[in-house]
């Protein structure tokens, strides 16, 4: 053991509890802040998916006769790009809509007399039901047949899987900090425990309280910096190493996941909080065992 | 002279039962040299114990320095404190501590500087015979070593008021008499010195020292008449 230079640091020892609390310290940090990056990442990619789905509307017309076809197709076109709520509208180009019918359709998807359905993407400004349900009623008063497809529907299973993700995530993320609070509030009572001799000895030769908590404060708030230190730039740089594979997929979903700036800046705060939380906590405890003697 | 400390009808009691401490009344003069002694649970410590303010009595009233000891806000008690110097029966030496730091202990607590701290207690550790053992820890010093040690912290602060509980119990009569030869040349510096002790041998020895003795928690002079009085000093 390495003899402290600091006098002051020398008062409380040094001892196994400490390097324990370290390591303990440097696991649970790590486990929060990759839950927390888990957490951070499915937030992200669920506002993403929000922002490609919501306000997404396909309008399928389906017509034997290409000419009617056509023609409602213009009317339908016309009528979107004139409605307030449309922000934009595409026809699907019938090429791009045979090749992603090839797979069921085979060669034939190519036979110009098979009839094609026309797809009419919308961008629409409210996706509420209510808004969705008046263009509905606006479309089918044109083409009473035309089927409306919102994305958001048929992408409802990834977006509550998403949300479930996010729930579980925010929950591990909240029951580590818990655990970790509560190990930092043993450790701070701990402490208090094995030098409650030397507490006693400083409180008799005339310290103040917040001179003994100090000294206290001081020593957890290291150890879980050390400790935090550790296990949050672990965290951090296992984070970053998901980040870029996520981004290797070339998924849009999985792109949507990646932090923004915010997203590291909290992660990387999260140590910080910690050690706060051990200082405040040290000091609670110290305070209020000495404040309990004369 | 003016008096350091006086006691009004203190009594103490822990929990329920009898009172430790009775009807104290007696007044210390400020720069005199009292000898505590009574058989063994007559209240010496406890007694002691009221006046390094680590326990309040159950009644009466104690003046420390002037001032109301027994009422005095609990935050004003670690300035009273750091002007009483105490040898705890037990020495209360911190263990993990070599002996130069529990030395160095009340001045870095009063916040004297590192280079100022370095010579007095170098001084201290001769004094007591142990600057050869300066590195040494609690556990591995003799009984007598530690006491020295705790002496030693008790008095480098030059406190106004030194309190021994059986200061000498541990170590030989040629070393005690170094000791309070100790608390004699403190005594003459102009603190008042309180010494709890079985030893009358020592309190003969002591020359101008007066004495107090504790009976089953009273004091047998209850007028505060000391047997000798701090006016038939000489010097
Ligand atoms: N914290 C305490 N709680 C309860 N009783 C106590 C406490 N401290 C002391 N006593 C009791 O008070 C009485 C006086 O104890 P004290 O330690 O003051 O005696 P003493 O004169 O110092 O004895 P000794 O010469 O053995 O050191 C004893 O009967 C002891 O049991
Ligand atoms: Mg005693």
């Amino acid at each position: 053991m390495s003899e402290e230079k600091r006098p002051e640091r020398r008062l409380l020892d040094a001892g196994r509890a400490t390097r324990t609390m370290r390591w303990v310290m440097a696991i649970m940090l790590f486990l929060t802040v990759l839950a927390a990056a888990l957490g951070l990442g499915a937030l992200a990619a669920s506002r993403a998916l929000d922002r490609q789905l919501a306000g997404r509307l396909t309008i399928e017309l389906v017509e034997p006769n290409p000419i009617a076809r056509d023609h409602d197709a213009a009317q339908v076109l016309a009528m979107a790009r004139g409605d307030r709520n449309v922000a934009a509208a595409r026809p699907v180009d019938p090429a791009r809509l045979a090749k992603l019918l090839q797979p069921w359709l085979g060669a034939i998807g190519n036979d110009p007399d098979l009839p094609m359905p026309v797809l009419i993407d919308l961008d629409l400004h409210d996706a509420s039901d209510l808004a969705v349900a008046a263009l509905a009623r606006r479309i089918h008063a044109i083409v009473p047949a035309a089927r409306l497809d919102r994305h958001a529907a048929w992408m409802a299973p990834v977006t509550g899987f998403m949300n479930l993700l996010l729930g579980l995530a925010a929950g591990i993320v909240l029951l580590l900090a818990l655990a970790t609070g509560t190990v930092v509030v043993l450790a701070a009572r701990a402490g208090l425990e094995t030098h409650r001799d030397t507490i006693e000895i400083m409180h008799m030769l005339g310290s103040t309280d917040v001179q003994v908590a100090r000294l206290f404060q001081r020593r957890i708030a290291r150890d879980t910096a050390i400790g935090g230190a550790v296990g949050g730039i672990a965290a951090l740089a296992v984070t970053a190493l998901v980040g870029t594979r996520l981004a290797g997929l070339g998924s849009a979903l999985a792109s949507g996941a990646t932090l923004g700036p915010g997203g590291w800046i909290a992660l990387a705060a999260i140590p910080f909080l910690f050690v706060g939380l051990a200082t405040l906590a040290a000091r609670i405890a110290v305070l209020r065992t000495l404040g309990a003697k004369l | 002279m003016a008096n350091i400390v006086q006691f009004e009808n203190v009594g103490l009691r822990y929990g329920a039962g009898d009172e430790t401490l009775s009807d104290l009344s007696f007044a210390l003069t400020s720069g005199a040299f009292y000898f505590l002694t009574g058989a063994s649970g007559a209240g010496k410590t406890s007694l002691l114990r009221l006046l390094y303010l680590a326990q309040r009595p159950t009644r009466g009233v104690i003046r420390l320095f002037g001032e109301d000891a027994v009422t005095m806000p609990r935050k004003r008690l670690p300035g009273f404190r750091r002007r009483i110097g105490v040898v705890f029966q037990d020495f209360r030496l911190a263990p993990h501590l070599s002996a130069y730091d529990n030395i160095a202990l009340p001045l870095r607590i009063a916040g004297v500087r590192e280079e100022d701290i370095e010579q007095p207690v170098h001084e201290m550790l001769t004094w007591v015979g142990l600057s050869d053992r300066i590195h040494a820890r609690p556990p591995t010093l003799s009984g007598g070593e530690q006491q020295r040690v705790a002496i030693a912290r008790a008095v480098i602060g030059r406190p106004e008021i030194l309190v021994a509980d059986e200061p000498t119990g541990n170590v030989d009569p040629a070393m005690a008499e170094r000791l309070m030869h100790l608390f004699d040349s403190l005594n003459r510096l102009g603190t008042t010195v309180v010494v709890a002790t079985h030893d009358i041998q020592m309190i003969q020895r002591t020359a101008n020292a007066q004495m107090m003795r504790l009976d089953r928690g009273r004091l047998l002079d209850p007028t505060g008449a000391l047997r000798f009085p701090p006016s038939e000093r000489d010097g």
